[in-house]
């Protein structure tokens, strides 16, 4: 069968993905059979910006794990060869979805939507002579028949796709909201109903539109900017998520058992972020970097294909990003730990001969959680950007690798260009700031439901 | 005679509720005027409304408030803050956080004097200093507020609300955070200002003997109301209103003492010390030590309560921590039930935690905001292996919770939804969970209001009466001890000077401390 001709490749990044995923799975499963966790969170969806903003969180989530099952396809057999042979590039569930961007590279940049290119070329004509103008692009637009339909036929295809997506997903959510729906919930249905139509509506028009042009314009080399943003969500979701990953259990272990242990523990773990503090951060991940290029320069033999460097080089990243940015989260905790463990609860505790890790676990981390949570998602936002910083300067993730960070880099030169370039840096503007400003949002809610003395009247009956 | 201040039908509301509802006073030159209420009654908000310094939300829905012959509601915002400072002035609680740490006395003075005055020299700022009883008040002009003691911190915010010569002193709790003896010195301050000034004095407290001490007549708040108005005399003898009866029937009867027998001892503790390393250096060489508690020795029998007195810092909760082993000893024994508890390990120690509990002060901080009812009571139950299967806990802790006079219903909720009064009853609870010998109460009551103090120290002696328990109740207020405590310890700079049996020690002390901290308590003329 054509659709099994290929073999699935994991990428580390892709393994440390769906670990991650399950252990949140794990978390909701926790959650859903503490009923106090549960009518928390609970109260995250019920409010309208939380629910919101969790969807298209998900949205983006979906779309990186899409992009995060990785596998070669087979190549044709060579002559009467019985070896089978792959392609040596990887392919994601996601380029099959974004297949009708893929092919259809133009020559040079080229603006949203346009079928003319942006650069003026030297065309022969046909009967002799040469005449320099813009070029008509080789696939934007490259169905119509006649270039003065290009208006029309933009706003026709639109009014088509959106359409005929709205038909189907208002008729879901009726029978949903007819059927399916219980009567006492109490989650803002309508917001929910509109964030959801309006995901699927903006996505299936892009999807649609990408047929026929170039939503997003073309890229310098002619690549369709609107497939290389896509692309590049899984880089920032993963960055984001996994470095954080690797600062939370650095920060949160080192500064509470600072604050609660005092003595030569505090010491010690002082020492270490003061010493880490006082080395410059982009000095320390651009060193950190080069080593393991170095790294990858010596080993060939690990990496078989290209991706398998540009992946391992992406995770390392992470983790350097990780290890030298946990010492403001941990001396936010050890100070709040000092000034905790000083409080009656905690001495009461003592009093019980509660032992110290349950008095870390109940009355220490559960009151640092809202610090956490802040810090948690300011890393998030701070390392996407912090990924744009360091492939500015080079050390930042493989150039074949698509990012945000690539794309504004890729574009900064093209920004003194008059007329200006702009949907390069646009596109990943956009796509980056939906992604922190849902982040930042959710993760509001979450700390206004958990902070007890913020709910107010919240439990009472 | 025309009255300085004139409130009439005062109303503050907060949305739809009336936090201050149709109050009306008149203050003469030359008296004190007491606003007396608990917690919540709305008196603070009377006096900030006097001041036009409402917080946000909150707004002067009626009313009219009069300073000789200005309507104050009346004048621009430009003109109230001529009023206030020069005509009107305001001592509060807490002087720590009331003056600007990084700026000397003198400076501070200085600015009120500038502001109002268009000059301020030395010699100004010195009298001030020296007419609130400031020693030296030529070298303490450029002291530090940190250098100061509490009581003198109290008497440069008083400076400084006199330093304009204001005809209205709106003195709001001005010796709550104080000690007894300071109290009382503050207290002589502000009846001796107002004698040689003719000042005017709006009095806030919940404090009955700080009432009795100071005032010309009295207001009793309850919920925004002024439910009673008398001169002093009268107001102790012959309380018209039901609440204020029961406000002063709340206070200690001072004869009321608790017969004393002998018990047989369940803590001995032997010349205790505590001692903590002040460290120097790059090195963290120990240079020497503070003595909080040096050489502290008493026993407490069974179903028998010990008072150990003494002013802040004088090192009487370090003396409980030690015996919680919170704080490591630097010699002396501790003997409970005649085994050596003081030098055992944190591991050994365990088996006696169930038989010594603690109950803190402050009812907002001893209690884990993020766990509920039923978690915090549960916690030591489990820690210490007790209440059997999870069912038993359970009808356990719906038990306890009804002792203390909550309800079971109540398991569920968290510690901010309760009032202060009754989160120390489920600090009580908590405590008496584990079924322990010796309860050590650290001020359990002084963060209460009156008639919640009263309910929650008759809680504490019910339950000693029914279980057996001994107390160390460690406490400032003196005039709580006669009808608590079997015997009393008196406790100064980390040494015991003088202890006995309650009767003894409150009628015929024999160290001069006790008598002068006996004589600073405020004394409540005798009720009917």
């Amino acid at each position: 069968m054509e659709l099994f001709d290929v073999r699935l490749h994991l990428l580390w990044s892709d393994i440390l993905i769906f670990l991650l995923v399950a252990s949140l799975c794990a978390f909701v499963v926790n959650v859903v059979r503490n009923p106090l966790a549960r009518k928390r969170w609970s109260q995250v969806f019920e409010s309208r910006i939380g629910s919101a903003s969790f969807l298209v969180i998900l949205f983006y989530v979906l779309i990186a794990l899409t992009d995060s099952v990785h596998f070669q396809k087979k190549l044709e057999q060579a002559g009467d060869s019985e070896d089978v042979h792959y392609a040596p590039e990887v392919t994601s569930l996601l380029d099959l979805a974004l297949a009708p961007m893929l092919g259809r590279d133009e020559k040079t940049y080229s603006a949203p939507f346009a079928i003319h290119s942006f650069a003026k070329e030297n065309t022969e004509l046909a009967e002799g002579g040469v005449i320099r103008d813009y070029p008509r692009l080789e696939h934007g637009g490259s169905h119509l028949e006649d270039d003065a339909q290009h208006g029309a036929d933009i706003v026709v295809k639109s009014m088509t796709i959106i359409g005929w997506t709205l038909v189907p997903v208002l008729i879901l959510l009726f029978l949903h909201h007819a059927f399916i729906k219980k009567r006492d919930s109490r989650l803002p249905w309508p917001v929910i109903y509109f964030t959801f139509s309006a995901v699927v509506v903006v996505s299936s028009w892009a999807l649609y539109m990408s047929q026929f042009y170039h939503v997003l314009g073309t890229d310098k080399v002619g690549q369709d900017v609107l497939y290389g943003a896509v692309k590049a969500v899984r880089t920032g979701v993963l960055i984001g998520t996994l470095a954080t990953l690797v600062t939370l259990p650095l920060a949160v272990l080192l500064g509470i058992s600072a604050g609660y242990f005092r003595g030569w523990v505090d010491d010690v773990v002082q020492y270490i972020y003061t010493t880490l503090n006082s080395i410059p951060g982009i000095l320390l991940i651009a060193a950190s970097v080069l080593l393991i290029d170095v790294y990858i320069e010596t080993h060939p033999e690990q990496f078989k294909l290209l991706s398998d460097r540009a992946d391992f080089k992406f995770v390392a990243l992470c983790f350097i990003l990780g290890m030298t940015s946990w010492t403001g989260l941990c001396r936010l905790l050890r100070a709040e730990t000092l000034k905790l463990s000083q409080l009656e609860y905690v001495q009461a505790a003592h009093a019980f001969g509660v032992s110290r890790w349950r008095v870390i676990m109940r009355h220490i981390l559960p009151n640092t959680t809202h610090l956490i949570l802040i810090a948690l998602v300011l890393d998030f936002s701070g390392f996407v950007l912090a990924e744009a910083v360091l492939s500015y300067i080079g050390v930042g993730v493989d150039p074949s690798m698509k990012s945000w960070g690539n794309m504004i880099n890729e574009a900064r030169a093209e920004l003194a260009r008059e007329p200006v370039v702009w949907w390069s840096v646009i596109a990943a503007f956009i796509l980056m700031f939906v992604l922190v400003l849902a982040a930042n949002l959710f993760s509001d809610r979450v700390r206004d439901a958990f902070d007890p003395r913020m709910s107010g009247s919240g439990d009472k009956q | 005679m025309k009255p300085l201040l004139q409130v009439n039908n005062l109303v503050v509301s907060a949305g739809n509720s009336r936090l201050v509802d149709d109050v009306s006073f008149e203050i003469y030159a030359g008296e004190v005027f007491a606003l007396v209420g608990e917690s919540g009654s709305g008196k603070s908000l009377t006096s900030l409304a006097i001041m036009r310094l409402l917080g946000e939300g909150l707004s002067i829905r009626g009313g009219d408030v009069k300073l000789g012959s200005d309507s104050l509601f009346a004048l621009s915002e430009t003109q109230m803050n001529a009023v206030r400072g020069r005509r009107v002035a305001m001592v509060f609680q807490e002087p720590q956080s009331s003056l600007n740490p990084v700026q000397t006395i003198g400076k501070q003075i200085a600015e009120v004097l500038a502001l109002h005055r268009g000059s301020a020299p030395d010699a100004a700022i010195i009298e001030l200093l020296d007419e609130v009883g400031i020693p030296n008040p030529e070298e303490r002009l450029n002291w530090y507020p940190h250098q100061l003691s509490g009581g003198q911190k109290q008497r440069v915010m008083i400076a400084m609300a006199l330093a304009c010569e204001p005809e209205l002193l709106i003195a709001d709790e001005p010796t709550t955070a104080l000690d007894v003896t300071i109290q009382k010195q503050i207290l002589e301050l502000l009846n001796e200002l107002r004698r040689s000034r003719e000042l005017a004095v709006l009095l806030i407290t919940h404090d009955m003997g700080v009432v009795a001490e100071m005032a010309d007549r009295i207001a009793v708040m309850r919920h925004g109301n002024i439910l009673e108005q008398a001169e002093r005399s009268q107001f102790f003898i012959s309380p018209s209103h039901d609440y204020s009866r029961q406000l002063i029937h709340a206070l200690p009867q001072p004869d009321d003492y608790l017969e004393y027998q002998a018990h047989s001892p369940l803590l001995d503790v032997q010349d205790v010390k505590v001692w903590f390393p002040e460290r120097r250096g790059v090195l963290q060489r120990v240079v020497g030590h503070t003595k909080a508690v040096n050489g502290v020795s008493f026993t407490i029998g069974r179903g028998e309560t010990l008072a150990l007195v003494g002013e802040s810092g004088s090192g009487k909760s370090t003396v409980g921590r030690a015996i919680l082993r919170l704080e490591d000893t630097a010699g002396g024994s501790i003997q409970f039930d005649g085994s050596d508890i003081g030098s055992l390990s944190q591991r050994e120690f365990a088996p006696y935690r169930k038989r010594i509990q603690v109950i803190f002060q402050d009812p907002f901080s001893s209690m884990n905001p993020r766990m509920t009812v039923r978690e915090i009571i549960e916690e030591g139950m489990q820690s210490l292996g007790l209440g059997g299967t999870n069912e038993s806990r359970e009808t356990q802790i719906r038990n306890l919770l009804e002792r203390v006079g909550l309800e079971a219903g109540h398991l569920n909720r968290y510690p901010h939804e309760f009032s202060g009064g009754q989160r120390q009853r489920i600090a009580i609870a908590r405590a008496i969970a584990v079924e322990p010998e010796l309860i050590i109460c650290d001020e359990p009551t002084s963060a209460l209001d009156v008639s919640i103090r009263g309910q929650v120290l008759q809680l504490l002696q019910e339950l000693q009466d029914e279980m057996g328990l001994s107390y160390l109740f460690i406490t400032h207020d003196l005039s709580i001890i006669p009808h608590l405590a079997h015997r009393v310890a008196v406790m100064r700079n980390g040494q015991l000077v003088e202890q006995g049996e309650t009767r003894q020690v409150m009628t015929s002390p024999v160290h001069e401390y006790t008598q002068h901290l006996l004589q600073a308590v405020p004394r409540i003329p005798e009720h009917a």
